[in-house]
């Protein structure tokens, strides 16, 4: 039980014999009750590593917003060549100076100017990719699972016929006859990455769907989708919360992966994979070329897998370990 | 006036195993196996019987929770059996189920206001303020803190959150509450003012009960008559002081005979009968009468003859019985010998066993 100091959010007239334990505390405070959300959110923030991970990503966001912006702090466009001062009489790219802080590219681009745009694809892909996914995945996930019989089995079948396509090689292929283009690494990110999640929620949807709050609305004449959307749904999403934060790193890498093998977005739009593909011929003079973006795209993965991890901690109390460690060490500030 | 629930013959098999790929039917288990019985209006009919005697597959049954194999159930007139989900839905709000399990049986990530709203939303009766308050209404009924209506079901003990599913379950003022041992995950002090709290409510609004336990001293205390069933079937059914005072299937007595009572005298001229053996699979009851390999009046007869379940004896019509050799009034069943050989239950009725029996 929890006291929250100041908060009310119950109608009616306020009854101090109701609730005796408010009555011991100062004028303003009552019993509150807590969701298993706001139980997750407390959990997450005492999460050192997570929170840091987090601050992490949201700078990362803020630089992807702000691109422009730092486009003209430095005077560079992201596409803009500087074939004279951002190359070497050789034509080689340039090392970090104040001119090009991170650096030139072997067009004569300033490195950090394109990094920092690269990360709205990123971004953009990773995000947008997974939510699809995830929208897709959950749907699938829920109708399977829920409704059973024939539908389950030929959701379940063509699930499992999803996870077994390799995704490279039928990435290639349909980038290949389609053409290369932001939409559809969008939605080859996302057809092959729904599948692992609709798989998941079947399985917890099954467990559910047998419960007797199910039955209960059942009884109540609840349609199947006011008990898919009310009841099963809201005890499905902490684990597809987990999945979703995990997933987006591995659509980014997917992201840079596919622009790596010149099936991504294609050129001149900056990517990571993109840059980190051509930076190949360079890498023995122009070390900085391969190192930032490949450090921007760790950096992020990174940031967002152990923010993936914290999440799944917060969602799962048995995975108490981190507070057990923390709270021999340092008060906690709560 | 007709009996507020009639089911008349209703059967419900459910397959077992694997479906086989090509042909031959699956194997099915009997969980309710011709059940005919009426509830009349006003009045609490007890079902009692083993766990897996089919006690809550009747309940599903009757409240079409569970699709029939066979039979009809008609509720107020309205021969519900075959209906649609659709067609099902207005007949929803007459009748409601309360579940056994007080943990289960709320949605442990909704507010308990939005929980007991549920049927409101539902059926689209009340909105916004009004449901609130509705809402409200309904938990001081039942004996709630109305200002609890944003607290999660976790925060409730078991009691009270039974007392959430009784409020759901009258949220729409039904006709008909199948209650599906409402109070066996409860402690004993709470069982009773649940109990109580049904009985008041029942008199209060008018409701009808059927109501399900495999407890026979609470069964006892709510029923105005009370059904017995085992492995699927009815065995028995008649008004509580004709069930107890003119027991006539041995099954029964053998029922009776094991439940607690809080008066020790009660218990010493009481015939004590252990029943041998487990309740045999419902996926292959045994031939003829389903009692016979545990019945220590079992004759050939029983082996092949499934009894109806008719009056016996002089009893008048209300009071049935599924048995061929019914006892008769005063006679002791422990004093039977199976006259067929293949089973032998060994029953005994020395004081030693009685004395373990009932304080175990």
């Amino acid at each position: 039980m929890t006291i929250d100091v100041g908060r009310r959010d119950a109608g009616g007239p306020e009854d101090g014999l109701a609730v005796p334990a408010a009555t011991e505390l100062a004028g303003e405070s009552r019993i509150e009750g807590r969701s298993p959300w706001q139980l997750a959110w407390e959990r997450l923030r005492r999460d050192r590593v997570a929170v840091v991970s987090l601050v992490v990503i949201v700078l990362i966001l803020l630089l992807a917003l702000g691109a422009p912006l730092v486009a003209a702090a430095v005077g560079h466009g992201p596409d803009e060549q500087f074939r004279d001062i951002g190359l070497t009489p050789q034509g080689l790219p340039k090392a970090p100076s104040r001119t090009f802080l991170l650096g030139t590219d072997d067009l004569g681009r300033d490195l950090l100017v394109r990094i920092v745009y690269g990360s709205r694809i990123s971004l953009l892909v990773g995000v947008v990719s997974t939510l699809l996914a995830v929208a897709v995945g959950v749907l699938v996930g829920v109708v399977a699972g829920y409704l059973g019989g024939l539908v389950d089995t030929v959701l379940a079948r063509l699930i499992d016929l999803v996870l077994s396509v390799p995704f490279l090689l039928a990435g290639i292929a349909i980038v290949s006859i389609s053409g290369p283009s932001l939409t559809v690494t969008v939605v080859v990110i996302a057809f092959f990455a729904w599948s692992s999640i609709a798989r998941i929620v079947r399985g917890q949807v099954l467990s559910i769907r047998e419960r007797e709050y199910v039955e209960a609305a059942r009884s109540l004449g609840a349609s199947d989708w006011r008990i898919m959307v009310v009841d099963v749904l809201p005890n499905v999403l902490a684990p597809v919360i987990v999945y979703t934060t995990l997933l987006i790193p591995s659509s980014i890498v997917a992201e840079s992966t596919l622009s790596f093998l010149g099936l991504g977005v294609p050129p001149p739009t900056p990517t990571w994979g993109g840059m980190l593909d051509s930076s190949l011929g360079y890498y023995r003079f122009a070390w900085w070329y391969l190192l930032f973006p490949g450090l921007a795209l760790l950096v992020t993965t990174l940031a967002f897998n152990l923010f993936g991890d914290g999440v799944r901690d917060a969602f799962d109390p048995r995975t108490d370990r981190l507070f057990a460690a923390e709270s021999t060490t340092a008060p906690v500030d709560e | 006036m007709t009996a507020l629930l009639e089911v008349t013959d209703v059967r419900k098999y459910f397959p077992v195993g694997r479906r086989r790929l090509f042909g031959g039917p699956s194997p099915s288990l009997r969980a309710v196996d011709g059940v005919s019985l009426e509830v009349e209006r006003g009045e609490t009919l007890g079902l009692v019987g083993e766990t897996g005697c089919g006690k809550s597959t009747l309940a599903r049954c009757m409240t079409r929770l569970h699709d029939l194999t066979s039979g009809r159930v008609t509720f107020d007139g309205t021969d519900i059996s075959t209906l649609s989900r659709g067609e099902l839905r207005p007949l929803r709000r007459e009748m409601q189920v309360m579940f056994q399990d007080p943990y289960g049986s709320l949605n442990p990530r909704r507010r308990v206001g939005s929980i007991i709203g549920d049927p409101f939303a539902i059926h689209g009766v009340a909105e916004g303020e009004e449901r609130k308050r509705q809402v409200q209404a309904l938990m001081e009924l039942v004996g709630l803190n109305p200002e609890h209506f944003n607290r999660f079901p976790a925060e409730f003990s078991g009691g009270q959150r039974q007392r959430i599913g009784i409020a759901r379950a009258l949220a729409l003022k039904p006709k008909l509450v199948v209650c599906d041992e409402p109070v066996s995950a409860l402690d004993v002090s709470i069982q009773a003012q649940i109990i109580n709290l049904l009985a008041e409510l029942q008199e209060q609004l008018g409701l009808t009960y059927v109501f399900i336990t495999h407890d026979l001293s609470v069964v006892r205390h709510v029923s105005d008559r009370i059904a017995v069933m085992y492995l699927g079937k009815i065995v028995e059914i008649a008004d509580v002081d004709g069930l107890h005072e003119h027991t006539r299937h041995p099954y029964t007595r053998a029922l009776l005979s094991a439940a607690p009572s809080a008066d020790p005298d009660a218990l010493t001229g009481r015939e004590r009968v252990v029943l041998r053996g487990d309740l045999p699979s419902p996926a292959a009851p045994p031939s003829g009468c389903r009692f016979h390999p545990r019945c220590p009046k079992a004759r050939d007869r029983c082996l092949t003859d499934d009894p109806e379940l008719i009056p016996r004896l002089d009893d008048g019509p209300e009071h049935r019985a599924a048995c061929h050799f019914p006892l008769a009034d005063g006679e002791l069943l422990t004093l039977s010998r199976p006259a067929i050989d293949d089973v032998a239950p060994d029953l005994s009725f020395d004081p030693a066993a009685a004395e373990e029996g009932t304080t175990a």
